[in-house]
C-alpha cells in the first residue's frame, strides 16, 4: 500500500519536474543565441526576441526550479531503504550536480535578470551562456545517476553490508547509457523548446503580429525542430540498441515479443489481450524490429518468455516481466508524437518557402497543438524507460518494493501526494495562464536606448525584475 | 587529509553547507517574511522583494547541495533524517516551492488582488521554513527516537518538544532580526528607518530567545569549546541590534551574520561525533563513521569539492558586488505586469 502510493508519487512528481525541464534546457540556449545575434549585429529585432522569449523562459524556469527541489529530498523521504542501498554511487553524481550545475545556474540567470544595463553587453551575454551551460551540465549529472539505475557499472555489492558500493567513478561518469540518455534527452529538449517557438510564432504570423521578430523566430524554430528531431531519431535508435544490450527484458515487453525471433517484424499497431501476451490483429512492418535492436536486419531479437526464464535462472524465482501494454504502447506513443512534431515543422518549412508567411488556419491550429507532442513524447518516454524497467529499481540488482522507507506509513504518504497533488495542480494552472497570456501580448517595445551601453562609474539605474 | 578523516573533512563541509545556508538564506526568509510589515506601499513592497531578487535562487541552491552532499556522504544519515521528519520536510519543500513561484510570478500581473495573494504566499512562506529549520536542528542535536535499524520511531508531533520549539523560535527571530537588517542596508529613505525600528524591536525579544536556546544548548548537549561560539552567538547579535539604530548597517549585518555563524556552529558542535542520535536505542545512533559512504567515494567527493566551491564562492561573491547599491524608490520602474483582465488582440 505505502508501496504503491510511493510510486505513484515518485512517477507523478518526476513527470511533473519533467514538463518544464526540456522547455528550460532548450530555450536557454536558444535565449542565449538569439542575445548573441543581437551583441554581434546589433539588430534590434535579436533584442526583442531575446527579451520575449527570455521571459517565457523565465515562467517556465521558476517550475522547473521549484519542482526540483522536491526531488532532490524525495529519494530519503519516500526511498530511504533505496538510498541507503545505492547512496555510496548515486549520491556523488546528484551533490556534484548541485555544486557544479545548480549554483552556476541560479547564479548567472539571477545576474541575468536583473543586470539588464548593468553589466557590460558582453559579460550580461555571458552570463545567459553559463546559466544554459548549467542546465545542461545538470541534466547530464542526473542522467548519468538515473543510467546507472539502468545499468549498473563501476560498482560492487558488498555481500558484509549489503550496499552496493563505488569502485570505478569514471565508469559511472562515461556509462554508455548516459551517453546514449543525455544525447536523447538533450535533443528532445531543443525539439520540445523548437515546437514552442513554432506554434506561438505560427500564431502571430497568422496574425500579422509583429512580422519581423516572429518570422525570424520562426525560422530559428524550424531550423532547431528539424536538427533536432533528426537528433532524436538517430540518438533514439542508439538507446534502443543499448537497451536490448543491457535491459533485453525492456525491448521486448516494448515490442510484445514473447517468443524470440530472427528477423523480428516492427508492429506499429496491435490489438491484443489485456496483458499483451495474445495479439488479436496488428499492423507490421518485417525485419525492423531486428534492425533497430540489433543493427542487423536478420538479427534475433529475444522474446518476453525467454528472458523470463532467464532471469529466474540468475535471480531466483519471480515475476521480472514488465508491464508490458504499457512498455508496448508508451514507445509508440513517443515515437509517433514526435513523427508528428516533424510532420508539422516539415509542413511549416514548406509553407514559409521564398519569404511567405504561413497563414493558415490549419497550419496555425496544427502548430499550436505541436506544442504539447514533445511534452507528451517526453512523459510517455520516462515512463516507458522507468517502467520498462520494472520489478527493478537499480537492474538486476535492487527491487523496487525493497527500496521503500520502512519506517513512512501509508499515511503520509497519502498525505503528502494529496498536497502536492493539489499544490502541483494550482500551479500548472496558474504558469499555464501566464505562458499564454504574455505569448499573446507579443514582444514589448524597446526601452529608450540609453541605458544599453553603460559605462563604469556613471550611475546607472538598476535593473528591477519584480 | 591534514590529519582529519575523510568522514571527518565531510562532516565539516555539511556543516558549511549549512552554515552558508542559513546566513544566506536567512536573510531572504527575514526579508520574505517581514514583506507585509515594511512595505506599506507596492513601491515599497517591490523594492523589499528586489532587495533579494536576484540572490534568493542562489541562496537556495546551498540547501540543494547540502541535501545532495548529506546523500552522497552520509547516505543512512540522509535516509533516516529525510524519512523520519517526513511531515516536517513535506511542510517544508511546499513552503519553498511556495516562495519561489511567488517571487517570480508576483509582478506578473498588473493587478492588487493578484499581488496580495502572492505576498500571503511569501509571507506565510518564508516564515515556516525559518521556523521549521530551528525545530528540526535543534532534534537532530537533541535526538530522535531511532530502532536499532536507525530506523524513526516517532510521529510528526515527537519532534515538538520545548526544546525543539524553542530552537524554532530562535532561528525565526534571528533570521528576522537578519532580514530586517539587509533590507536597512539595502535601501534608503523611510523605508530603511522602518527597517532599523524594526531590527531593534525584533532583536530585544530575539536575544534573550536566542540567549536561552544556546544556554540550553549548552548545558544540555555542548562540548567545553562550544562556550565560545555560544558566547560569539550571543554577543554578536547584542552588537548587531546596537549597531543597526546608529546606521551602522553593515556591521549590524555582519554581526547577525556572526551569530547564525556561530549557533551553527554550537549545534553542528555538540552533535558531534554523532550525526542523529537515538534517544531511544543507543545501537540506532547514527555516526559520522556508521552513516559514512565509503572512503573512495568520500575521495572523489573530497576533490571535487576543492575544485569547484572556491569557484562558486567567487562567483556568488561577485554577484553580491555587482548588486550592492541601495534601491531607492526612483528605481523602481511603472509596474510591467499584464493588464488585470485579458487584453484584446490586434487582429
Ligand atoms: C521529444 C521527445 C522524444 C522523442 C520524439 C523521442 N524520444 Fe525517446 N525518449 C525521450 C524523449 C523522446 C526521453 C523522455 O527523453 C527519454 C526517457 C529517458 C531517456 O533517456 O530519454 C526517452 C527514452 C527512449 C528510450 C529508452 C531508453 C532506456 O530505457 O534506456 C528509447 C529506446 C528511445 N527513447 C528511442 C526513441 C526512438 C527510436 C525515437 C524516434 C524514432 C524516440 N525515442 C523519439
Ligand atoms: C535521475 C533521475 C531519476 C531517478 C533517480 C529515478 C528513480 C526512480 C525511482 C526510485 C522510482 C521508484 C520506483 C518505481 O516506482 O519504479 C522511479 C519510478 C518512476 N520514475 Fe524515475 N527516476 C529518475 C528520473 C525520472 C524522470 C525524469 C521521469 C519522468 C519524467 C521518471 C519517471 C518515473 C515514473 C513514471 C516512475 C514510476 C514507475 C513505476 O512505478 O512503475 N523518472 N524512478
Ligand atoms: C529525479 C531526479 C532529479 C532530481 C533529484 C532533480 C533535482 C533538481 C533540483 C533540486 C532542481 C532545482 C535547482 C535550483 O533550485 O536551481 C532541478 C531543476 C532542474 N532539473 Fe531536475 N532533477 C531530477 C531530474 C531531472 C532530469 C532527468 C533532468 C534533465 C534531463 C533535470 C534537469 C533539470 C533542469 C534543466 C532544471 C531547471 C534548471 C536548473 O535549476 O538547473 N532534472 N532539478
Amino acid at each position: 500500500m505505502a508501496l504503491d502510493l510511493a510510486r505513484w508519487q515518485f512517477g507523478v512528481i518526476t513527470v511533473y519536474h519533467f514538463l518544464f525541464v526540456p522547455l528550460t534546457i532548450g530555450l536557454s540556449l536558444l535565449v542565449a543565441m538569439m542575445q548573441t545575434a543581437w551583441v554581434r549585429t546589433g539588430d534590434e529585432r535579436w533584442l526583442r526576441m531575446t527579451k520575449f522569449w527570455g521571459k517565457l523562459f523565465l515562467i517556465n524556469f521558476a517550475m522547473g526550479v521549484v519542482t526540483g527541489i522536491v526531488q532532490e529530498f524525495q529519494f530519503g523521504m519516500n526511498w530511504s531503504d533505496y538510498s541507503r542501498f545505492v547512496g555510496d554511487i548515486f549520491g556523488a553524481p546528484l551533490a556534484i550536480e548541485g555544486l557544479l550545475a545548480f549554483f552556476l545556474e541560479s547564479t548567472f540567470l539571477g545576474l541575468w535578470i536583473f543586470g539588464w544595463g548593468r553589466l557590460s553587453p558582453r559579460v550580461h551575454l555571458a552570463t545567459i551562456w553559463l546559466a544554459a551551460i548549467g542546465t545542461v551540465l545538470s541534466a547530464y549529472f542526473i542522467l548519468a545517476a538515473n543510467s546507472w539505475m539502468q545499468h549498473p557499472v563501476g560498482s560492487v555489492v558488498n555481500p558484509v553490508t549489503g550496499r552496493a558500493e563505488l569502485t570505478d567513478f569514471g565508469a559511472v561518469l562515461t556509462n554508455s547509457t548516459a551517453v546514449g540518455a543525455f544525447t536523447h534527452t538533450i535533443t528532445a529538449a531543443f525539439l520540445s523548446a523548437g515546437m514552442f517557438m513554432l506554434g506561438i510564432s505560427a500564431w502571430h504570423l497568422a496574425r500579422k503580429n509583429e512580422t519581423r521578430v516572429f518570422r525570424s523566430s520562426l525560422r530559428m524554430a524550424l531550423v532547431t525542430v528539424l536538427v533536432a528531431g533528426v537528433g532524436v531519431v538517430v540518438t533514439g535508435d542508439l538507446q534502443a540498441k543499448l537497451m536490448t544490450e543491457q535491459q533485453p527484458m525492456k525491448m521486448a515487453a516494448a515490442e510484445a515479443l514473447w517468443t524470440t525471433s530472427s528477423p523480428a517484424s516492427f508492429s506499429l499497431f496491435t490489438i491484443g489481450s489485456l496483458d499483451g501476451s495474445q495479439e488479436v490483429w496488428s499492423v507490421r512492418v518485417p525485419k525492423v524490429l531486428s534492425f533497430m535492436a540489433t543493427g542487423d536486419p536478420e538479427g534475433t531479437v529475444e522474446g518476453i518468455n525467454d528472458v523470463q526464464r532467464d532471469s529466474e535462472a540468475r535471480f531466483g524465482p519471480g515475476d521480472y516481466t514488465p508491464n508490458v501494454p504499457i512498455a508496448y504502447w508508451t514507445f509508440r506513443v513517443m515515437v509517433g508524437f514526435g513523427a508528428l512534431a516533424l510532420l508539422v515543422a516539415l509542413a511549416g518549412a514548406w509553407l514559409q518557402r521564398g519569404g511567405r508567411v504561413p497563414a493558415s488556419r490549419w497550419f496555425t491550429y496544427a502548430a499550436l497543438a505541436g506544442i504539447g507532442f514533445p511534452v507528451v513524447a517526453n512523459s510517455v518516454g520516462w515512463i516507458f524507460t522507468e517502467m520498462g524497467r520494472q520489478p527493478w529499481v537499480v537492474y538486476g540488482t535492487l527491487r523496487t518494493a525493497d527500496g521503500v522507507s520502512p519506517s513512512v506509513g501509508p499515511a503520509s504518504v497519502a498525505t503528502s501526494m494529496i498536497v502536492f497533488t493539489l499544490l502541483y495542480g494550482v500551479l500548472a494552472v496558474v504558469e499555464v495562464t501566464l505562458l499564454v497570456r504574455y505569448a499573446r501580448k507579443g514582444p514589448d517595445p524597446l526601452p529608450p536606448p540609453d541605458e544599453a551601453a553603460p559605462s563604469e562609474d556613471a550611475p546607472r539605474p538598476l535593473a528591477v525584475a519584480y | 587529509m591534514f590529519g582529519l578523516a575523510l568522514t571527518d573533512i565531510w562532516f565539516l563541509l555539511i556543516a558549511l553547507l549549512w552554515t552558508g545556508y542559513f546566513v544566506l538564506e536567512g536573510f531572504d526568509f527575514g526579508v520574505g517574511a517581514l514583506l507585509g510589515v515594511l512595505g506599506r506601499d507596492e513601491t515599497d513592497r517591490r523594492r523589499v522583494v528586489n532587495t533579494i531578487g536576484p540572490l534568493w535562487d542562489g541562496n537556495e541552491v546551498w540547501l540543494i547541495v547540502a541535501g545532495g552532499a548529506t546523500f552522497a556522504a552520509f547516505p543512512e544519515w540522509y535516509a533516516s533524517l529525510f524519512s523520519g521528519f517526513y511531515l516536517a520536510l513535506l511542510i517544508v519543500l511546499v513552503a519553498l516551492i511556495g516562495r519561489g513561484v511567488a517571487f517570480e510570478y508576483r509582478g506578473k500581473v498588473d493587478d492588487d488582488r493578484w499581488r496580495r495573494r502572492w505576498d500571503a504566499v511569501i509571507i506565510g512562506c518564508s516564515a515556516v521554513p525559518a521556523l521549521l529549520w530551528g525545530v528540526a536542528f535543534a532534534n537532530i542535536v537533541a535526538g530522535v527516537p531511532l530502532d536499532a535499524d536507525h530506523e524513526y520511531t516517532g510521529t510528526f508531533v515527537t519532534l515538538l518538544t520545548p526544546y525543539a520549539l524553542l530552537g524554532g523560535l530562535t532561528t525565526l527571530l534571528v533570521f528576522l532580526v537578519h532580514g530586517a537588517v539587509f533590507v536597512s542596508l539595502k535601501t534608503d529613505g523611510d523605508l530603511r528607518l522602518r527597517a532599523h525600528r524594526l531590527a531593534l524591536r525584533l532583536g530585544l525579544v530575539a536575544v534573550p530567545v536566542a540567549g536561552g536556546f544556546l544556554v540550553w544548548t549548552q548545558l544540555a548537549h555542548g562540548k567545553g569549546w562550544t562556550l565560545v561560539s555560544v558566547a560569539l552567538a550571543a554577543g554578536a547579535l547584542v552588537g548587531a541590534v546596537l549597531l543597526v539604530g546608529r546606521g551602522r548597517e553593515g556591521w549590524a549585518f555582519t554581526l547577525t551574520a556572526v551569530t547564525i555563524v556561530a549557533t551553527t556552529v554550537t549545534l553542528f558542535g555538540s552533535l558531534y561525533p554523532d550525526v542523529l542520535p537515538s534517544s531511544t536505542d543507543p545501537a540506532g545512533t547514527l555516526t559520522t563513521t556508521n552513516a559514512a559512504s565509503t572512503p573512495y567515494t568520500l575521495g572523489i567527493m573530497t576533490w571535487v569539492a576543492l575544485a569547484v566551491t572556491p569557484i562558486v564562492l567567487a562567483y556568488q561573491a561577485w554577484s553580491y558586488w555587482v548588486f550592492r547599491r541601495r534601491l531607492t524608490r526612483d528605481d523602481i520602474p511603472a509596474a510591467t505586469g499584464l493588464p488585470p483582465r485579458e487584453p484584446v488582440v490586434r487582429q
